[in-house]
């Protein structure tokens, strides 16, 4: 039998081949892309519909407004509703079993899971602007200060929703619920996050404090930021796009988040303890 | 504690709230010996094995499997284990052979892929997605992972459960070519005849100890138990219970002076054995 010598691969390198295959799984589950992808631009193309007219005095049309703060959604859907639910779908079903008893660093099976998000979050985000580009006028950014911003914003929402997504995960006792557990309080937040319902500002205070309390408000506010004109800032809570605070709450909650998955990540299901 | 031992446990105990699993199990398993624990469901046979796996903590005892505590080894002990899961339902939209390719990378000195899918029959289903095998199949390539990493010591627990008989004497093939190559193996099984055909050693397993431990040949003292001779005395079955056979064939060969009529000689089988152990336990 031939024998393959060589030094054991390294976290980074197990990593990108956990992605390889996290990449290949995904996709192959053809009824669940298209339900994570189609959910957002499905709510987007009837909502953005519905909201007619124009944000008065600013030429921008209500369905635009409305576009922007669904990248968010469609982010979300992809990092925390997907992620929580891959990862409650890897407890019951043996995979988190095996690799725990194959000699791969745990930080492996994470990169591969940052693999997979980070690309499917690039589809996602492609999707909704190109949707919102052809039927609701939203225009692309040309100044390149816009693209970082919202390369940070991307980078720092999905980040957040991820570790929220796997520490949610831990709150599904099987596969079988992980979709219910996960997309109960992803519809409620969107909701209350100014991305279903516009303007934020409209809600009851005490359901905008809540929705103020997690990463996706304001992503869904940083978006809005690179892809509205100044003018629309009337439409947000502070009637401003609050730069510094958008990445002060991601970025508080890529730490919160981290803290909370540390401390609840169970490589073992419920049923199995 | 003896060096040479791949395995050693002295008074292993686990309990699960009022639940007591585990409770003072001993087990002395040799380097390239395929050891078979045997026993009834809920005898504690998975939860030793989880805990020799290092996928469970133990509340007492002594622990060393290839010389380490499992609860505190760490990767380099990890490489030269395998480990076949009893009820493995991961990686359905995986090809066979992308399964035994990623897990191939996780270890230094792999067996090539393609081999390792020859050797337990799945070459003609490398290229199917996981989710379409069947369960022997299915199984196969889990035995197909647990040794890709050419480990030292690999553990099966109840790995032919639920196969139907050409599936598992299919298995049973496998595991003796493992088995030849040096591989210690650990097995555990409900299947008496499962573990007569593959383990060199058995232990029996009930309420979370050895009750009976041996070389399957000679298990509680099975080789020089009394054998039973029987035979026909005209329309009469007569058998005297005697631990020298050929003794008495001899006498009743001159009796009859010639074949004896209806002759039979019959040893308890393990699964006699197997039956006394629990029936005086009960």
């Amino acid at each position: 039998m031939m024998t393959a010598i060589h030094r054991p691969a390294g976290t980074i390198a197990l990593g990108l081949a956990r992605g390889g295959v996290e990449l290949k799984t995904f996709f192959r589950q053809r009824e669940a892309v298209v339900f994570t992808f189609s959910l957002p631009v499905v709510l987007l193309v009837i909502l953005g519909t519905l909201f007619s007219g124009e944000v008065a005095g600013t030429g921008i049309t209500v369905g635009t407004l409305f576009t922007a703060g669904m990248i968010a959604a469609g982010i979300a859907s992809t990092s925390f509703v997907n992620l929580g639910i891959s990862i409650a779908t890897d407890r019951d079903d043996g995979t988190l079993k095996r690799l725990r008893g194959a000699p791969m660093p745990a930080a492996s099976y994470f990169v591969g899971k940052v693999v997979l998000v980070l690309v499917a979050s690039l589809a996602e985000a492609a999707i909704v602007v190109g949707i919102g580009w052809l039927l609701f006028d939203l225009a692309l950014p040309a100044e390149p200060g816009l693209w970082m911003t919202f390369a940070w914003v991307f980078l720092l929402g999905v980040t957040a929703c991820s570790l929220l997504g796997i520490a949610a995960s831990s709150l599904a006792r099987s596969a079988r619920s992980a979709p219910a557990v996960m997309n109960l309080p992803y519809l409620v937040l969107m909701f209350v996050s100014g991305i279903y319902f516009i303007p934020l500002s409209s809600l009851p205070q005490w359901l905008i404090h809540i929705g103020s309390l997690f990463p996706f408000k304001w992503m869904a506010q940083g978006f809005r930021s690179v892809f509205l004109p100044d003018a629309l800032t009337v439409q947000e809570v502070a009637g401003a796009w609050e730069h510094g605070r958008v990445a002060l709450v991601l970025a508080a909650w890529c730490i919160g988040g981290l803290v909370l998955c540390l401390t609840t990540f169970r490589w073992r299901s419920r049923r199995d303890s | 504690m003896t060096k040479q031992s791949a395995i050693s446990v002295r008074g292993l105990r686990k309990r699960y709230r009022s639940v007591t699993a585990v409770d003072g199990l001993d087990l002395e398993i040799e380097f390239g010996e395929v050891f078979a624990m045997l026993g009834p469901n809920g005898a504690g046979k998975t939860t030793t094995v989880e805990i020799l796996e290092g996928f469970r903590p133990r509340d007492a005892g002594d622990v060393s499997v290839l010389g380490a505590d499992p609860q505190r080894a760490g990767r380099d002990w990890r490489r030269q284990i395998g480990i076949v899961l009893q009820d493995a339902a991961d990686a359905g939209e995986l090809t066979v052979a992308e399964m035994v390719g990623h897990f191939a990378r996780y270890y230094p000195a792999a067996r090539d892929p393609g081999e390792v899918i020859a050797m337990v029959g799945l070459t003609d289903h490398a290229g199917r997605r996981v989710r379409v095998l069947s369960g022997g199949q299915r199984r196969r390539l889990d035995v197909a992972i647990g040794v890709v990493g050419r480990p030292r010591l690999l553990f099966l627990d109840e790995p032919t459960t639920g196969f139907d008989p050409q599936a598992r004497r299919q298995f049973w093939d496998l595991i003796k070519s493992l088995a030849g190559d040096g591989t210690t193996i650990l097995l555990t099984t409900h299947y008496l005849d499962e573990a007569e055909a593959l383990a060199d050693h058995v232990a029996v397993v009930a309420a979370g100890r050895v009750v009976a431990e041996g070389p399957t040949a000679s298990l509680a003292g099975r080789s020089a138990a009394v054998s039973t001779v029987a035979w026909l005395d005209g329309a009469e079955h007569r058998e005297v219970e005697t631990d020298n056979p050929a003794q008495v064939i001899a006498e009743l060969t001159a009796r009859f002076g010639g074949s004896v009529p209806g002759l039979s000689v019959s040893r308890p089988s393990l699964e006699d054995v197997y039956l006394n152990l629990f029936g005086s336990m009960s």
